[in-house]
């Protein structure tokens, strides 16, 4: 109500420019009262997967002369984050492996078959970190990967990009991570060649504050 | 000569049915062998490539038979038991339709995103769409593809079946007339 009035009161004085400076400061300082500057710390997060602000790519060699890559479409997952101690962090995200591109029809459905992410048996891939150390620049995320039904640690780099208010009314935070798998750890033994048996994960996590 | 009379099967035909005959199984089992392929066999795309390339073929070559059947003179059957009458006539409409599927779904799997079907190196039969027509286009289409081809080559048992008893039992003219003999 007090925005509104004030975002009225500001408009009404938009004709000359001191009152338009005005008119910015009363909006400025009326924004600030009603929402905390900094996220205060720990924050929940929804990742954005219904703005599509978030990727999950990999990338794997072929015959080890160039780069395959390919990204899951469909994913989700929330997670907290302290920007005050990072260690307070955590993640969690889902992948439907069914959802895998690789933008090759036969290739993606050789890849969502038994000889690899066996997508009718085990539909879903899963993150969950158990530990999250390091700094903002330097993020180390301790957790268990749950991939063609097997679970295993992995250790995620990762690095903050930005945090901060949206132009929506919400509040945001992003972050960027990697990770290196051994397909064969993970059950998915099919000769790629000696070059081809680590995929690398990127994960491009942008997350709306609950 | 070429064509069919109502007492037997032209050289057109004959063509037609023996061409398909080879194809047909040969398309079966050369999927059933590509889909193991290690991926450092030489034959891991050719194989695909070729088995596309044939069924396109194959699709195009049924169509054209059927054209031609309808164009000649109806080759009378012979004397079977109606049963027997039958159950031929369905499994040739079954033959038809179980190529035509296979063909549908082969070409949904291979276009599911927005490629073309490669022809040897002559033409290329286009996507229907840039992106897929369905949820899980390859992958359902794909086990139609297999459900389909076990179940045309049960058909092929069959009629295979057939033409033998009514050659060796029967001691009649129906795989003769399907070799030109009239």
């Amino acid at each position: 109500m007090a925005i509104n009035t004030m975002k009225r009161v500001a408009a009404k004085q938009a004709g000359t420019r001191s009152n338009k400076k005005v008119a910015a400061a009363l909006l400025a300082s009326a924004l600030l009262a009603l929402s905390p500057m900094v996220a205060a710390a720990p924050v929940n997060y929804t990742i954005d997967t219904q703005g599509m602000h978030a990727s999950i790519n990999f990338k794997i060699q072929h015959l080890g002369y160039s780069w395959l890559t390919g990204r899951f479409e469909k994913f989700g997952g929330s997670y907290v984050y302290d920007a005050d101690n990072v260690a307070n962090s955590k993640v969690e995200v889902e992948i439907d492996t069914a959802s895998i591109n690789s933008n090759h029809a036969e290739r993606d459905k050789h890849l969502r078959s038994a000889d690899f992410l066996n997508v009718q048996k085990y539909p879903q891939a899963r993150f969950e970190s158990r530990k999250v150390s390091g700094s903002d620049s330097e993020m180390v995320i301790d957790g268990q990967l749950t991939l063609n039904g097997v679970t295993r640690d992995v250790t995620i780099t990762a690095h903050k990009i930005g945090e901060g208010k949206d132009p929506w009314g919400g509040y945001r935070s992003g972050f960027s991570g990697a990770t290196e798998l051994t397909l064969a750890d993970y059950g998915i033994t099919y000769n790629l060649g000696p070059a081809s048996t680590k995929v690398w994960l990127e994960l491009n996590i942008e997350g709306v504050r609950k | 000569m070429f064509t069919n009379s109502t007492q037997g099967y032209g050289l057109i035909s004959v063509l037609f049915h023996w061409l398909l005959a080879l194809l047909i199984p040969g398309l079966f089992a050369l999927g059933v062998w590509m889909v193991e392929l290690d991926y450092y066999s030489e034959w891991y795309h050719r194989a695909p490539a070729i088995h596309k390339a044939v069924g396109v073929s194959v699709v195009g070559l049924m169509i054209l038979r059927w054209i031609w059947l309808r164009l000649n003179p109806r080759v009378l059957p012979l004397m079977h038991a109606d049963w027997e009458h039958l159950a031929a006539k369905t499994v040739h409409a079954l033959l038809y339709l179980g190529v035509l599927l296979l063909g549908t779904s082969g070409y949904l799997i291979a276009t599911a995103e927005g490629q073309g079907v490669k022809v040897f190196d002559v033409f290329e039969v286009p996507p229907l769409s840039a992106e897929a027509l369905f949820e899980r286009q390859a992958d359902l289409a794909g086990e139609i593809h297999v459900y389909v081809a076990y179940g045309l080559m049960a058909l092929v048992v069959l009629h295979v079946a057939g033409a033998l008893k009514h050659h060796f039992i029967d001691r009649d003219a129906t795989l003769r007339r399907m070799l030109g003999k009239r």
